[in-house]
């Protein structure tokens, strides 16, 4: 075994852990001897349950932040556990935007290394990583002291239970940090999302550039509520306003493996592919024959998402 | 208001990367340009420094060969002036080694803010300016995708999973930005030749007074990726929805 003990960052969402916290939790009982989660906000005695069943069989919970961003306390905890004794050989976080700033913070804390955008972790201590878009694998391992550092790109790993009890969660003390912990959160929007998540559902539409104009976002929308998916978007139209960043499907968004993903107008920037590569059957609808996108499509269909989409619409309304 | 932006000079993403198969370390051989990202963070610089009504933009960058390609596109666009770190000992840097250097060069240049991109698009780690901000005992907001000054206090929308955040954080602080946070100017042709005369500071890591850090991992092996094989082409002549539909069918999405 290489890692005698792992602990896992597990994130909270709407009183549940997150997917990709179940799948970093089966991953570390297959590598790791122990497994142990972090929660903070007081979150931990709501999951214990889950978390346990999916193997930690102890939750180091922070408390209540008061309202400080997660990074700055939830790394000074993990900090202090370590420096007291309590030391784990492997760390593993999500790539999310909190599990990036707490591993940011305890690396710098703790003057260890972080590897990210892990897709693949072996017991020998080797992790794998997507680069250039995802067409090179790199294998990396640590060569200094442990707590190795692990940021994992969500849908790396299978989700199992181990069928364990409910975890034992221990309260664990946040040390002062002094002015690194002053950024506040003062107020909290969500925003409303019709259909499953993005990275949840089973079919996902996503539109680019090639839409033209942001009211042609509707049809990726239509298609998408036909389809019983979730829609999304490519950088391109994020960064130019038409849709949230929410939507956005790459490096830089989210990762998804639907069963089918459908890309209208888009082109295939390594920046897009790295997101969506993993799906199970891609179709894509894109007047350039040479877009780099139909290298990876089940189905290319070369042609105008403005003839192709709203064909396809109707179609399927009329099936209804 | 000082503002430091940090700047990755990268290879142009339009030719794909390559990793030298001995050292296993990036090629980072030609010209290297402004990553895309990083034109947001100046962008965001200006603008703020602009309406606290003074002070200064200062590029910081760690590049090897003493490149400025990418720190001459951002002095273009109105910084005042830049940092570039650029050191043989640095080869092969992980990202809490860049973080290091970074962090004491900023130092130099006492800010009150620091602006940095989310990730580079090249390395894309994103977790350089989270330990830059630890190391310099700064707070720190990330995502942002709206940021003012009001004061002594940076207020930032924070991007979430579920939507966003309200961030308020006193200066000094550090700030990472998504892209879109604001629209980046293009250079104009003044801007560019004043640029050629704006002051460059290239220093070796002894000149910050630090060694140069361990790098604490290392790659072990290089392979292809698994390739996805192109399927079926279909050039659309007013009836390719059909082969979608049916498509769908097949795999019983429908």
């Amino acid at each position: 075994m290489a890692f005698d003990k792992v602990w896992v960052l597990a994130e909270v969402a709407d009183g549940k852990p997150t997917g990709t916290t179940l799948e970093l939790l089966t991953k570390a009982r297959e590598i790791g001897g122990a497994v142990e989660a972090w929660t903070w906000g007081g979150e931990g005695s709501a999951v214990a349950a889950t978390l346990g069943a999916y193997g930690a069989t102890k939750v180091y919970d922070t408390g209540d932040l008061g309202g400080a961003l997660p990074g700055v306390p939830v790394a000074a905890a993990m900090a202090a556990q370590v420096q007291g004794g309590n030391a784990p050989t492997a760390i593993l976080a999500a790539t999310s935007y909190d599990g990036r700033d707490i591993a940011g913070r305890l690396s710098a804390k703790l003057d260890v290394g972080v590897l990210t955008n892990v897709v693949g972790l072996s017991d020998d201590g080797t992790s794998e990583h997507a680069v250039f878009g995802g067409t090179t694998v790199v294998k990396a391992a640590f060569t200094g002291n442990p707590p190795y550092l692990f940021l994992v790109r969500p849908k790396s790993f299978a989700a199992e239970e181990s069928g364990g009890g409910a975890a034992e969660v221990t309260t664990v003390e946040v040390p002062d940090a002094g002015a690194t912990n002053a950024a506040k959160i003062v107020q909290r929007h969500v925003e409303e999302r019709i259909g499953p998540k993005l990275d949840e559902a089973a079919v996902v539409v996503s539109g680019g550039r090639g839409l033209g104009e942001a009211e042609k976002f509707s049809m990726i929308e239509e298609l998408a509520k036909l389809l019983k998916g979730a829609p999304g978007a490519s950088r391109a139209i994020v960064d130019a306003g038409w849709v949230p960043y929410s939507y956005q499907v790459g490096q830089t968004g989210k990762t998804v493996k639907p069963t089918v993903y459908i890309a209208c107008g888009i082109s295939g920037a390594t920046q897009h592919m790295v997101g969506m590569k993993g799906a199970k059957n891609i179709v894509a609808i894109n007047k350039d024959q040479e877009a780099p996108i139909f290298s990876i499509a089940d189905l290319g269909i070369v042609g105008d998402v403005h003839k192709v989409l709203p064909k396809v619409i109707e179609a399927l309304q009329s099936r209804a | 208001m000082n503002v430091v932006v940090c700047v990755k000079q990268i290879p142009d993403p339009a030719t794909p990367g390559k990793l030298d198969p001995n050292t296993k370390t990036l090629v980072r051989e030609g010209k290297l340009i402004l990553d895309d990202s990083d034109a947001y963070g100046v962008e965001m610089a200006l603008q703020l420094a602009d309406k606290a009504g003074g002070g200064e933009v200062t590029l910081v960058s760690m590049a090897p060969n003493e490149e400025v390609g990418g720190l001459r596109t951002a002095l273009a666009m109105g910084a005042a002036k830049a940092i570039l770190v650029s050191d043989e000992s640095l080869k092969g840097a992980d990202a809490l080694t860049t973080a290091k250097v970074l962090a004491a060069a900023i130092k130099r240049a006492e800010p009150d803010l620091v602006i940095a991109a989310t990730e580079s698009t090249d390395g894309y780690t994103g977790t350089t300016p989270v330990q830059v901000a630890e190391l310099l005992g700064l707070p720190a907001v990330t995502f942002a995708k709206h940021v003012e000054i009001d004061g002594s206090t940076v207020k930032v929308d924070r991007q979430t999973e579920a939507g966003y955040d309200e961030v308020e954080c006193p200066l000094p602080a550090l700030v990472t930005v998504t892209a879109g946070v604001v629209e980046p100017r293009y250079p104009s042709f003044k801007g560019i030749m004043a640029a050629k005369g704006k002051p460059v500071d290239t220093l070796k890591v002894g000149d910050l007074g630090i060694e140069a850090p361990a790098v604490g991992q290392q790659v072990v092996d290089v392979a292809a990726a698994e390739e996805r094989q192109a399927g079926e082409i279909v050039v659309d002549e007013g009836d390719a929805h059909e082969r979608v539909v049916a498509f769908l069918e097949q795999l019983k999405v429908i």
